[in-house]
């Protein structure tokens, strides 16, 4: 019983990481591919690794894969954020058909206001 | 043309699917395996023909989380508990290189 609830969080796993990394072949633009990997491939892994868990029980396999499924959970938003962050700094283009930038907003309402605190 | 691109796709995956799961008499989880060993090939792609350096970057954070789940489904077939541990290992080498890349990326240096 065990064995056929592992495969089965094992297969939505591997569906959410196949379309995730189909994601990052086919958008066209860095953020949204970000969008769509980072998200779909940190979940199917999870489904992997619970997978893993429910299959083996507490024993060796568990506990690795236990914190597996916490270092993900810590460190691939963390990455994501980053890289994110760094593409909008050092100015690579969004694409042609992208409707709106909030945060190149923010920046230059930011830059006027600091401009008024300096006149005043 | 982009109907010619949408077709190429389209029979590659098919064509993919098709052989691992009605030609090739393996276990189910060896064919498990291959769709991630096929994940992986188009993240490689990706990092080869990716415009800009982000698209690199990405690419390289994303295939660490997929050898994580790759080493998992390896270790339940050998039964052997160890290739989770090198799972581990990779998807945090691959965190701090994204971290310490996306820095340089940014214009600052690293001890900033």
């Amino acid at each position: 019983m065990t064995d056929i609830i592992g495969i089965i969080l094992i297969c939505i796993g591997i569906a959410f990481d196949f379309l995730g990394v189909l994601g990052l072949v086919r958008l066209p633009d860095v953020y949204n591919r970000l969008q769509a990997a980072t998200k779909c491939v940190t979940f199917g892994s999870m489904g992997i690794l619970l997978g893993v868990i429910v299959m083996q029980g507490f024993t060796s396999f568990g506990f690795k894969a236990l914190i597996g499924i916490v270092f993900i959970i810590l460190s691939a938003p963390t990455a994501a954020h980053a890289v994110a962050r760094a593409a909008h700094r050092s100015k690579i283009p969004l694409a042609k058909i992208s409707v709106v930038d909030k945060y190149e907003e923010d920046k230059e309402l930011k830059d006027e206001t600091l401009k008024e605190e300096v006149e005043v | 043309m982009k109907i010619l691109k949408w077709t190429i796709g389209l029979i590659i995956f098919a064509a993919f699917f098709y052989f691992n799961f009605f030609i090739y008499d393996g276990e189910l989880m060896l064919q498990l395996i291959n769709v991630i060993l096929f994940s992986s090939l188009l993240v490689l792609i990706r990092v080869i023909i990716g415009p800009t350096a982000a698209d690199r970057i990405v690419s390289v954070d994303i295939l660490g989380v997929l050898i994580l789940g790759l080493t998992a489904l390896l270790s339940i077939y050998y039964n052997e508990s160890f290739f989770i541990d090198v799972g581990l290992i990779w998807a945090l080498l691959s965190l701090i290189a994204t971290l310490a890349f996306s820095k340089i990326l940014e214009g600052r240096q690293l001890d900033d």
